[in-house]
């Protein structure tokens, strides 16, 4: 039988705010434990929670980002069940008002555009992390995480590939960091995926029991988490059984889910509205704020890049992937006099090469944008070459000095002086006249002799589109 | 609504509350008697009625995002049952 | 010197008559050799109170201050005071020591007064009688047969028999006016947001409202006015400001309108009751003030209503008392379920987990909508039969419970019955209005009470009418027999 699968995802953005959504602690990663959980997020006696400004002008940001309908009134609610990294007994979420509703995502596959549906988002508060190494047989709580806002993004049940999945994650990510309102650190849970698959026959209208996959914190786990899940629902019905609705975890160490024990027990959350927090009002002002700090998106960042530019459609599309990319690179193009192609090759290339290397972000590049469009300027007047460049693009990563600096510093200046390459030529030519003269019996490949003999000399400084004109005329007697 | 000594016994596990089991009968009884008295909204008709969630029709004031808490955690912890390295511990958690 | 007003002990501070030490350790004699029977006081800030007191009385000696600097008052144990315990009348913070103070109470502190202690309460404040409390019931100073009322009951006990000039109280279906009705004093409780409920121990978020107790209608109004106030950590806080709540008591109330709800005045109400309120409005009326009957036709549904709301507010409320960051918790868990379920089960009493009990079971699947729901529209319907009312009067007058103080063990037994001896106040925290008790006479030697309603932040009004009432009798000033007696 052929089988269909469906798959919508919940995603989790932790949003950048500097402290908590309900409490004035700061939400930065990392912390000693508990340390950062002040009387409100260890929900003591009489506490309250106050709302977070920050985090409800992210999630506007976000839905008009999707061309969302926003709620002039959204309402928070408690959500109601034990847990120990849950301190209040119940995580003030998001329930039936929404700030967030109805909105849209394109992605595209194979060269296909598709319209993923985005059901809503709402704004909720982060649980705590259970520590489960052995504290004399016990569990520790670390409440640092609990408050921390979430952005809580469900999207339809609209992909039917592991492929369209990661795209609209991919997609949703690369949007969240350019509304500056995500980190998007997926290794430290900044950006988290609930996967839900099911599988039906081909041409069947209704859906198939879904399981929830949750904790995947990677690209790469999502898409095997999603391949595995699939097989093993079509095993499980093949052989005549029937999926159960159910929460899995991925495990990436054996590449298999599991059912979560914990999560079996149905759940009855018993929601209701959060007396201590009132509705939450989006005036038309704040609509208007929002719509007028909304930055330049992907997809039009995308298009300018190819028209502006005059870049390929592979290199914008890696170039706009991340805002803070994107950002140097027109950086870097002002300031190398406009070199857009030489640009893009260079932070492509040597650039990201440098920084995979060292596992830097791009914001935090040794190289500023500023200093590589200096390095790429020089190219382009021929100062030095593309070759003499990555010599100096090594001194620079390890210095605060400018291209120019180093390459007047290190003399590597590019000769381009005509006079001074012609009387090198001379001589090289008569101190090796055999190879003159097979030249000139058609061995024209042994000019490679002479540049790489000039270059030799020249510590690689002679500029070589002058040095291959001259030597060509040259040699030709 | 009469509650019976299975709904009890559900609502006791949604809250988690121990309740005794010779205790569940008079519980059953009790909270019988107190749906009957709620019930008696069901004399009006409230068709079309907004739901009222505070008695102020306000809405919610925003807190500026600043930080305003710094470590307090050996002063928060005074009142804790069970801790170590600054962790909460409870009886093992399993997922 | 017990049943002296704040006006006439800030002036004897002032003056010297009295420093506040000593007026400090006056009563705290008071609660050594009265409260052994009564149990109104369930912890001693003795020690921190006679430290305040030396502070207070360097703040009166260089003329700062106001009518507050140095006086005594105690507060009821829902409020979380910075190294002292706040145990909310339950065994499960029994060993909890608040890190913070609440709002309502440092803006106290912030004029000096003295806290001689924490007054006992119904656990977590569900219960009309006191009983509930883990520390044991308080006695009614004016029959020691007879229950306080709750659940602030042991502030109200503790100002009738004179442990303390001034208590705070919390009030989330009548805690403050019932047991100020049962026990002969003041107590008001002003619009809900009015007064910050930060550092408040929370029973049903909604609904509850701090307030004060005190002898007089004047005394009442000079504490509610330090412990109002906007405050930034309370969402549902009212950023408006303070009226002046003195300015007005000395008004006249001639032709002000009190209106009187027919659905009050039933022949279900107790006759001695009836008649006791209906002199106090003759008073009133004698004042120069209008009469008017008035009907509130949802009113009748305002304890089913409340028993939806409040208990599926506290069901949530509770749930941080899980035994894992403070609190009890319950001896060698073997697992976590045993944990929650055991430290819950032990460390709260009956009465909460009832309601405990009846808020899941109202929120759970299914159900919802019939009752949850239904209740917030019922609530409406309540509010807006008020809204509609004070569009013609401006105050309304009732008796404030049923009866007077009933016996101890009387109802203990029978929730239901329990339940409705708050029927008169209950309506006014569903609606979030402002509502007072204030002392109208005797019956079978136990006081009764009447109750006044106001408007939307109309304390000043109320307090006036109350005030008024009281240059006209002087109820509000007898004191329970046997504790008359200077200390």
């Amino acid at each position: 039988m052929q089988w269909e699968t469906v798959i919508g995802l919940e995603i989790h953005a932790q949003l950048a705010t500097k402290s908590k959504i309900f409490s004035g602690a700061s939400t930065a990663y990392g912390a000693d434990a508990n340390t950062q959980a002040c009387a409100v997020d260890l929900a003591l006696p009489g506490t309250l929670p106050v709302l977070n400004e920050q985090a409800v002008r992210f999630a506007v940001k976000f839905g008009l980002a999707i061309g969302a309908h926003i709620a002039p009134y959204s309402v928070f609610a408690r959500k109601n069940y034990f847990y120990p990294d849950l301190p209040k007994g119940y995580q003030t979420s998001q329930f039936d008002k929404p700030i967030v509703g109805l909105g849209e995502l394109d992605i595209v596959v194979d060269g296909k555009v598709k319209t993923i549906g985005v059901t809503r988002a709402h704004l909720e508060e982060d649980a705590g992390k259970s520590l489960h190494e052995d504290y004399q047989g016990m569990t520790g709580v670390d409440l640092n995480r609990a408050g921390t806002p979430l952005l809580e993004i469900v999207s339809e049940p609209d992909m039917r590939s592991a492929a369209e999945a990661i795209a609209y994650v991919k997609k949703l990510h690369t949007l969240v960091q350019y509304l500056g309102i995500c980190d998007g650190n997926m290794q430290e849970g900044s950006f988290r995926c609930d996967v839900n698959v099911s599988v039906r026959p081909m041409g069947q209208e209704e859906f198939g029991t879904r399981a929830e996959i949750k904790n995947l914190n990677s690209f790469r786990f999502i898409e095997k988490a999603v391949a595995h899940e699939v097989e093993r629902q079509i095993d499980v019905i093949e052989s005549g059984g029937s999926v159960a609705q159910e929460t899995r975890l991925y495990d990436a160490n054996k590449d298999e889910t599991r059912s979560m024990r914990s999560k079996e027990e149905a759940n009855d959350y018993r929601y209701f509205p959060c007396p201590d927090l009132l509705p939450v009002e989006i005036t038309a002002e704040l609509l208007d704020e929002m719509q007028r700090e909304l930055p330049e998106l992907p997809e039009a960042k995308n298009q300018r890049f190819q028209t502006q530019y005059k870049l390929n459609g592979y290199d914008a599309d890696v170039l706009t992937t991340q805002r803070a990319m994107a950002d140097y690179y027109e950086a870097a193009v002002k300031s190398s006099g406009g070199e857009t192609k030489l640009v893009a090759n260079w932070v492509m290339g040597e650039l990201s090469a440098g920084l995979n290397k060292e596992n830097l972000a791009i914001e935090a590049a040794p190289v500023s944008a500023e200093r590589l469009g200096g390095l790429v300027k020089r190219i382009a007047d021929q100062t030095i070459s593309g070759k003499i460049a990555k010599q100096v693009l090594e001194l620079m990563w390890s210095s605060d000095d400018n291209a120019d600096t180093v390459i007047e510093r290190e003399g590597l200046k590019q000769i381009s002086d005509t006079g001074a390459l012609e009387k090198m030529i001379d001589e090289l030519m008569a101190q090796n006249m055999l190879q003159v003269k097979q030249y000139r019996a058609g061995k024209t490949k042994m000019i490679g002799f002479f540049v790489g003999q000039l270059m030799k000399q020249t510590q690689g400084k002679a500029n070589p589109q002058e040095l291959n004109k001259l030597l060509q005329e040259k040699l030709k007697g | 609504m009469s509650i019976q000594s299975e709904d009890v016994l559900k609502i006791a596990h949604l809250a988690r509350l121990g309740i005794e089991e010779g205790q569940v009968e008079s519980y059953a009884s009790d909270l019988s008697n107190i749906m009957k008295l709620v019930e008696q909204m069901n004399e009006v008709d409230t068709s079309g009625i907004e739901p009222m969630a505070h008695p102020l029709d306000q809405s919610q004031r925003l807190r500026a995002d600043v930080v305003s808490e710094t470590n307090q955690r050996e002063e928060l912890q005074k009142n804790a049952p069970e801790i170590e390295d600054g962790l909460f511990l409870v009886p093992r958690v399993i997922d | 010197m017990y049943n002296k007003s704040l006006k006439e002990l800030s002036t004897s501070l002032r003056n010297k008559d009295f420093s506040s030490v000593e007026l400090s350790q006056y009563f705290l004699n008071r609660i050594k050799r009265f409260d052994g029977e009564l149990n109104s006081v369930i912890t001693s800030n003795e020690k921190a109170a006679l430290v305040a007191a030396v502070e207070a009385d360097k703040r009166l000696q260089s003329g700062d201050g106001n009518l507050l600097t140095g006086i005594p008052l105690l507060h009821k144990d829902i409020f979380c005071t910075a190294g002292l315990r706040a145990s909310c009348g339950s065994k499960m913070l029994d060993n909890f020591i608040a890190p913070y103070t609440a709002t309502a109470v440092s803006k106290l502190e912030q004029v000096g007064v003295v806290m001689l202690g924490k007054t006992n309460m119904d656990e977590f404040a569900m219960g009309s009688s006191n009983e509930t409390s883990f520390y044991g019931g308080v006695k009614n100073p004016w029959d020691l047969n007879t229950v306080p009322g709750g659940s602030s009951g042991g502030s109200a006990a503790a100002v009738a028999a004179r442990l303390a000039p001034i208590a705070s109280g919390t009030d989330t279906g009548g805690s403050i006016r019932q047991p100020a009705a049962f026990c002969g004093v003041t107590g008001i409780k002003p619009t809900y947001g009015r007064v910050s409920r930060y550092g408040m121990i929370a029973f049903a978020s909604s609904l509850d409202q701090a307030g004060t107790f005190a002898k007089s209608a004047e005394d009442a109004a000079i504490m509610l006015q330090a412990m109002s106030g906007f405050d930034e950590k309370d969402s549902t806080s009212v950023d408006r400001p303070v009226d002046d709540l003195l300015a007005n008591l000395g008004d006249s109330i001639k032709g002000l309108t009190v209106g009187l709800p027919k659905e009050f005045f039933t022949d279900d109400l107790d006759a001695g009751i009836r008649e006791k309120v209906e002199e106090a409005i003759d008073t009133i009326k004698s004042a120069g003030a209008n009469i008017k009957e008035i009907s509130l036709p949802n009113i009748n549904l305002s304890v089913p209503a409340y028993y939806v709301v409040a208990p599926a507010e506290c069901s949530a409320n509770l749930s941080r008392f899980d035994g894992v960051r403070y609190g009890y918790r319950c001896d060698s868990p073997k697992d976590l379920e045993d944990l929650y379920k055991r430290s819950r089960g032990e460390g709260f009493g009956d009465e909460v987990k009832r309601r405990i009990m009846i808020g899941a079971y109202v929120l759970s699947a299914g159900y919802y909508d019939a009752y949850y729901k239904k209740a917030q529209q019922v609530r409406r319907l309540i509010k807006n039969d008020f809204v509609e009312a004070f569009k013609e009067v401006d105050i309304i007058a009732s008796a404030t419970a049923p009866s007077v103080a009933f016996s101890a063990g009387e109802k203990k037994d029978d929730p239901v019955s329990m339940y409705l001896s708050d029927i008169f106040t209950i309506g006014v925290n569903l609606a979030g209005l402002p509502g007072m008790s204030v002392p109208c006479g005797f019956v079978d030697n136990k006081p009764v009470g009447m109750q006044l309603i106001g408007n939307y932040f109309a304390e000043s009004r109320l307090l006036n009418v109350a005030h008024q009432y009281q240059q006209l009798t002087d109820w509000h000033l007898a004191v329970p027999t046997g504790f008359g007696e200077e200390a």
